[in-house]
């Protein structure tokens, strides 16, 4: 267990260090940024030179990218155009991110496990087909869609909630935006549970279970349940780096001052820094989400053996 | 059955709690009104893209907070857009080349300083020094000395500060410029002309934390990138103090949102009403909704580093590019009249005596498919049979505009492939690839003014090497002209010379104009007295609450 956790950390550096060179080019092919600074104006050929100085933008990608790698080694991610610091905008933006992606995921465990399992048991009768229409219809309609509906609705029509998130963002003003980041998912984890569930109940161990007389509630939760998460798990472990990174709808259509909020200034910007330090950052919490499912299959399945 | 019964009753309590939750949320919070010092209102923002420095700043969003923080010598009417004396008492000048500017007593920056003719100085040798990367340095650039503190090519500075400006005593200092510039006081007004506090030099990271100035409100809080509390300063004392309590700035990533939140009252005032509503503002705010016109022109650029775009004859060609317009139904249909034509090169804000002629550009702006047709055969046809327009796609919403222009010219050449848009991703790549001369034909081109003088609209755009000058044109009348008129003591004069060199503009047409831009705005039931000055800035301070 401890050598496999080793290795995969291990294995972590490669794709680390290809991700962020991959978005530093990428951003880097854009342009220069510096044009962008000054409005529809120029800016006077001695101040933008400065600036480039300033930001390392004067040297070649290669060495950009070797300094930056240096700084970030030590926690400095660099300055953004506005003179923030990156850290700070991190620290401002994560916690938000972070807590709509709980409420989504916690609405996905909750919410989408429990239709999952309910249809599941009623494989083919109404209840079942009901739900799976609704899942289609949710599947099929696009987040931003949702999202400006249900704002437009709750928020303009009936009045029961803002249709912007405040500065502070608590939990209670993130539960619609983090049903409507959800509602995908929620889906996905509701046919992916139900399958799991109605496959697994003609197995043998179930059987034994009921055989030998174990209440019901004992033999679906314990037994059934237990066994049909795997999938279920893999993908929901997947959808916290998702969910984080592709917040950039909702949190446009929320107004919500998060992670995808500033991806999206800076990629408008054509802010390196801000792009790059934000990326690099998701991409840990990715590999890092993916790392605790492949551990929390041998919880589930101690059949599951890590060498 | 009993896990199944359990499971649905464990959906529906989270059902419940979800709208429980939802519910106590909606609270709105409108009580925020302090009941001395009249009520808060709060309003749009979006997140400044420098930092908030007079003279860093050259966006919308800043500028507006630089509005309401301070007041330098000279304000602009927000009726009348007139240059009107704020801090200064006098400004004195012979031969429009020397000035001698007294600065008012009895004013004070919010943190109890005094402002006097050093804080004007400071900040002036302050935005000019290149060490300091100030994005609007080059407004300095007519002060005497501005080579050596902010050369050209770049290299060391040798001086730090302007040999043009001298104290001459606590409230006077001198200003000598490096040519005649007659209408300089009038460009006073521009924020990055603030006075600014010994704090701010002191100590410039807590001075840009929390921003320092001597205008109707102070700071109260700023959490970068969300929201700036701005209050009332009660001691301001300027004539135009605030009227209402103070102004809660909200970051809104998207316009529409901040739409819904006005229709939903939980926002007071939009300063800019999304180009999708436009169709929906009258209905849904009736006399609530501002549609007034701001000194904002849009044109067509053209690359003059180009051969073919210089050739002789090919302001024919331009011209009957204009005429293949139909101005008035792409600002009818797509812009729902917040747009108007254009008919000449300025804006209507600047009035008759600014210097605004409306039809200056006579036959050359009207829509006609036949003449065009035959002008643009006669000037040798499109360069390379076809003329690509380029924009960027990610703002505004200039793909639908820059369609429209093509179809009206396919139309009128018939031919379907006479003119396409060519996008570019993003602003700053827009952006540089100008600046890098890489476009190869027409291209978009927007102007706000800085201050409300025919000179802005004309200069910085046309002038040989301008800082605007993006086509790169060049025109020696046209240089000459704008020497004269700047060198013209009398206003009138030097309006009129103006308005000649415009029309070199058009006889060449240097550019295509498009249309005028109106500035939109819409306000909750709470706001009265809510107008937007020349800028297309709210008038923060005259708005009343309750």
């Amino acid at each position: 267990m401890g050598r496999y956790v080793v290795r995969r950390l291990l294995q972590m550096i490669p794709v680390f260090i290809g991700s962020t060179l991959l978005i530093f080019l990428m951003v880097d092919v854009m342009g220069d940024p510096i044009a962008g600074l000054c409005g529809d104006k120029q800016c006077d050929a001695a101040t933008s030179a400065q600036l480039k100085k300033e930001f390392g933008l004067d040297k070649p990608v290669w060495q950009q990218y070797l300094t930056y790698m240096g700084h970030v080694f030590t926690g400095d991610f660099g300055t953004a155009f506005n003179g923030q610091k990156v850290t700070e905008l991190m620290a401002t933006s994560f916690p938000v991110t972070i807590r709509l992606t709980i409420v989504a995921i916690l609405i996905e465990i909750v919410i989408g496990i429990t239709l999952g399992v309910i249809t599941g048991l009623k494989r083919g009768r109404p209840v079942d087909t009901s739900v799976l229409l609704l899942t289609l219809v949710v599947i099929s309609v696009p987040t931003f869609v949702t999202g400006l509906l249900l704002q437009l609705l709750l928020g303009v029509q009936w009045g029961w909630i803002k249709p912007s998130v405040s500065t502070e963002a608590g939990f209670g003003e993130l539960l619609v935006p983090g049903l409507v980041l959800a509602s995908v998912s929620l889906a996905y984890v509701t046919r992916l549970t139900r399958t799991s569930i109605a496959e697994n109940r003609r197995s043998d161990y179930v059987r034994t279970a009921v055989a030998k007389g174990l209440p019901r509630q004992r033999v679906i939760v314990r037994h059934l349940l237990r066994n049909s998460l795997i999938p279920v798990v893999t993908f929901i472990g997947t959808d916290i780096g998702a969910l984080m990174g592709g917040a950039i709808v909702t949190e446009r259509i929320f107004n919500i001052h998060g992670v995808g909020y500033q991806l999206y200034q800076g990629i408008l910007r054509q802010n390196t820094q801000t792009v790059v330090g934000f990326v690099t950052v998701l991409v840990l919490v990715f590999l890092v989400a993916n790392l605790l499912v492949d551990l929390l299959y041998a919880v589930l399945d101690p059949r599951i053996r890590y060498a | 059955m009993r896990g199944a019964t359990h499971a649905k009753w464990a959906a529906c309590a989270a059902a419940v709690a979800l709208a429980a939750t939802a519910c106590g949320s909606g609270d709105s919070g409108s009580g925020s009104g302090s009941s001395d010092g009249g009520a808060v209102l709060s309003s749009s923002w979006g997140d400044p893209q420098n930092p908030l420095e007079p003279a860093n700043t050259n966006e919308v969003q800043g500028g507006k907070v630089l509005d309401m923080i301070f007041r330098s010598l000279k304000k602009y009417n927000p009726e009348t857009g007139k240059a009107e004396d704020m801090l200064a008492e006098k400004i004195d000048t012979t031969d429009s080349q020397n000035f001698t500017i007294t600065v008012k007593s009895g004013w004070t920056f919010s943190n109890g300083e005094k402002v006097t003719a050093k804080s004007f100085v400071d900040a002036w040798n302050y935005g000019a020094s290149l060490k300091n990367n100030q994005k609007n340095a080059y407004f300095f650039g007519y002060i005497d000395g501005y080579d050596k503190t902010h050369p050209e090519d770049g290299s060391k500075q040798s001086a730090d500060t302007l040999s043009g400006l001298k104290v001459t005593g606590e409230q006077t200092f001198t200003v000598k410029l490096n040519q005649k510039f007659s209408t300089f006081p009038d460009t006073l007004g521009y924020p990055a002309y603030a006075p600014l506090p010994q704090a701010f030099f002191n100590d410039h990271a807590s001075w840009l934390q929390k921003p320092v100035g001597n205008g109707p409100y102070t700071i109260d809080s700023y959490t970068k990138g969300s929201q700036m509390a701005l209050k009332k300063w009660d001691a301001y004392p300027g004539p135009d103090k605030a009227q209402n309590g103070g102004v809660t700035l909200k970051v809104y990533t998207d316009n529409n949102t901040a739409y819904t939140d006005l229709l939903a009252g939980n926002l007071d005032l939009v300063d800019d009403v999304p180009a999708a509503q436009l169709k929906n503002a009258k209905a849904d705010l009736g006399d609530r909704y501002i549609n007034t016109p701001a000194g904002i022109i849009q044109t067509l650029a053209f690359p003059f580093y180009d051969k073919k775009w210089n050739a002789a004859g090919m302001e024919k060609v331009r011209t009957g590019l204009s005429r293949a317009i139909n101005r008035d139904q792409i600002t009818e249909t797509i812009f729902q009249k917040t747009r108007t034509p254009a008919t000449d090169w300025t804006s209507p804000v600047l009035g008759k005596e600014g210097g605004f002629q409306d039809g200056l550009c006579g036959d050359a702006c009207d829509y006609d498919p036949a003449a065009a047709k035959k002008l643009i055969q006669e000037g040798g046809g499109l360069p390379g049979g076809q003329i690509k327009i380029t924009y960027n796609a990610d703002t505004g919403s200039h793909k639908q505009w820059v369609d429209a222009v093509c179809n009206s010219i396919n139309n009128a050449l018939d031919n379907d492939k006479a003119c396409v848009g060519n996008p570019v991703g993003t602003f700053a790549d827009f952006r540089s690839q100008i600046t890098a001369k890489k476009m190869s034909g027409p291209f978009r081109a927007g102007w706000q003014m800085d201050y409300p003088l025919i000179q802005n609209f004309l200069q910085p755009l046309y002038y040989t090497n301008a800082s605007s000058n993006d086509g790169k044109w060049s025109n020696k009348d046209f240089d000459k002209l704008v020497n004269e008129a700047n060198a013209e003591t009398d206003t009138t004069k030097a309006v009129e010379k103006f308005q000649a060199a415009e029309k070199v503009v058009r006889d060449n047409m240097a550019a295509i104009p498009l249309w005028y831009q109106n500035g939109s705005a819409g306000y909750s039931e709470r706001l009265s007295n809510v107008k937007l000055n020349p800028f297309s800035v709210p008038v923060y301070n005259e708005i009343k609450v309750g």
